[in-house]
């Protein structure tokens, strides 16, 4: 039975699934590398991320200026170069090559890659916090005042945990963006997802299964990573809906609409 | 710095090529997004589930891969098709196609729903009124829907725009002569990878800034005599 699947695929799928079917394998490890990436780098991104938006969203302008001119470049240029930079570029630098750092860090590619992730999503993770914090409620910041919390106070208990909410559904975009750049990872010798799959190209000299492979995957892992967005954007933001959106039907209300 | 300067030919024309293959993706970009848009607001349902698929599958998968499946992949499809009908010998797509092509269709699904949001947000009777006028489909597009979903979308567009600008950086790992790779080589052989590396980043920065100044100058334009709420 089971042969006679495989010959059945041999002859007649256009693309050879056996192969891919006897390296999944390798493609599970290659997603787990990118998973790993992607979320350890928005995990350290999300730490520097969460200072730089409060002082961003303050006004002493001799701590706002670096942040801006950080965030500004890591916005208005390509995370391949950045990468690029990181891994080729530190090289170039005799004290760097000769500094502690360099055999068990800088040199490898994993953690350049981490690096470059990792300052890549603070930049824009700290341009939309900023945006949350800006725009809480200024009635919420009064009340606290008048109760007399200090300004830490205001920030721990009153500002931050209502921006992070807002923050989520722009959160989960940058979340999808940093996993699909991870795949520059696959341009610095890294066995991820992608990586993998040029991996399987190269070797057997092919033009389409390892690529879709890891498409595929790819789209997978977002669809599942944007399903559960949704599910805790349902549960911490409750609050923020129309009453009776659960009633209606949001779609209904466009769908006289027609051109 | 001297080194830079001795490679400023190789630099300026990869930058030349970078600005080509996002001004020319960027359009392909927009007339996808307004058939997407288009496909998706239609009544016809294999339309909205057309656009639909497209929009799910371009935004789902990362840019890098498309560009790869569709350099690699779809070199082998054409030849392979060729072979089989006997259309043509063999065909090469060069990188630069592969790279518009993919960027193009990638951005096209952003647009999609870019376009698609902004045709929404006109206010429903204003359409009315002109079917109240009489207007047929086409001239409601043309005098009502089209020159203010421009106004609605502008702002859509330039967040794409941005971040196309940046994508097109992707195309030199098929080895397109861009700024990237230009500016790659000629680290490699000077072995000033950061020096060169910083300037390619330089280079992105400045595209960034002007398209910034540009977009907002047109923003500027296309919403004159439109109040803003102060706290918009």
């Amino acid at each position: 039975m089971g042969d006679a699947i495989i010959a059945f695929l041999d002859t007649w799928s256009p693309i050879d699934l056996v192969l891919i079917a006897q390296n999944f394998d390798r493609f599970l490890l290659g997603a787990w590398v990118t998973l790993q990436l992607t979320f350890l780098s928005l995990v350290v991104g999300g730490c520097i991320a969460v200072p730089l938006a409060i002082i961003r969203a303050g006004n002493n302008p001799l701590l706002n200026a670096p942040v801006w001119a950080f965030t500004y470049t890591f916005r208005g240029t390509p995370l391949l170069v950045q990468t690029y930079l990181f891994y080729y570029g530190l090289g170039q630098f005799e004290w760097i090559r000769e500094s502690f750092a360099w055999g068990p860090v800088l040199s490898q590619a994993w953690w350049c890659a981490l690096i470059a992730f990792s300052l890549n999503t603070a930049a824009y993770t700290t341009e939309l916090l900023r945006g949350a914090i800006e725009s809480t409620n200024r009635g919420e910041v009064e009340a606290a005042k008048a109760c007399g919390f200090s300004k830490r106070m205001r920030l721990k208990r009153i500002v931050l945990p209502s921006a992070f909410r807002r923050a989520l559904p722009a959160y989960s975009n940058e979340v999808i963006f940093m996993l699909h750049g991870s795949v520059v990872a696959s341009t610095i010798t890294i066995q991820d997802l992608l990586g993998v799959g040029r991996w399987l190209n190269g070797r057997y000299y092919l033009a389409y299964e390892g690529f879709i492979t890891a498409a595929v995957l790819y789209l997978v892992i977002v669809l599942v990573i944007s399903r559960g967005f949704r599910m805790w954007e349902k549960n911490w933001l409750q609050h923020l809906y129309p009453h009776d959106a659960v009633k209606t039907n949001p779609k209904k209300g466009l769908a006289n609409f027609r051109i | 710095m001297g080194a830079i300067i001795e490679y400023q030919g190789q630099l300026l024309q990869g930058t030349w090529v970078t600005i080509q293959l996002a001004i020319f993706s960027a359009m392909f970009s927009v007339a996808l997004g307004l058939l997407g848009a288009w496909a998706k607001l239609s009544k016809n349902i294999l339309a909205q589930k057309t656009a639909a698929g497209y929009t799910t599958i371009v935004r789902g998968v990362p840019d890098l891969v498309l560009i790869l499946l569709v350099f690699y992949g779809g070199q082998e499809l054409a030849n392979q098709f060729g072979s089989l009908t006997g259309l043509w010998d063999y065909v090469e797509i060069s990188q630069f196609a592969a790279g518009v092509g993919t960027i193009g269709v990638v951005f096209g699904g952003y647009m999609t729903e870019t376009f698609r949001g902004a045709i929404l947000a006109i206010p429903r009777g204003q359409i009315e009124a002109g079917v109240a006028c009489g207007m047929n489909k086409y001239l409601i597009f043309r005098r009502i829907i089209g020159p203010q979903m421009v106004r609605y979308a502008l702002p859509g567009f330039s967040n794409n725009w941005l971040v196309q600008i940046k994508s097109t950086a992707l195309v030199s790992v098929i080895g397109l002569q861009d700024v990237v790779y230009n500016g790659f080589v000629a680290g490699r052989s000077t072995r000033l990878l950061f020096t060169f590396m910083f300037a390619v980043l330089m280079v992105y920065l400045v595209l960034t800034a002007i398209s910034d100044f540009g977009l907002r100058w047109l923003d500027k334009k296309y919403s004159k005599g439109i109040v803003r709420s102060d706290d918009g």
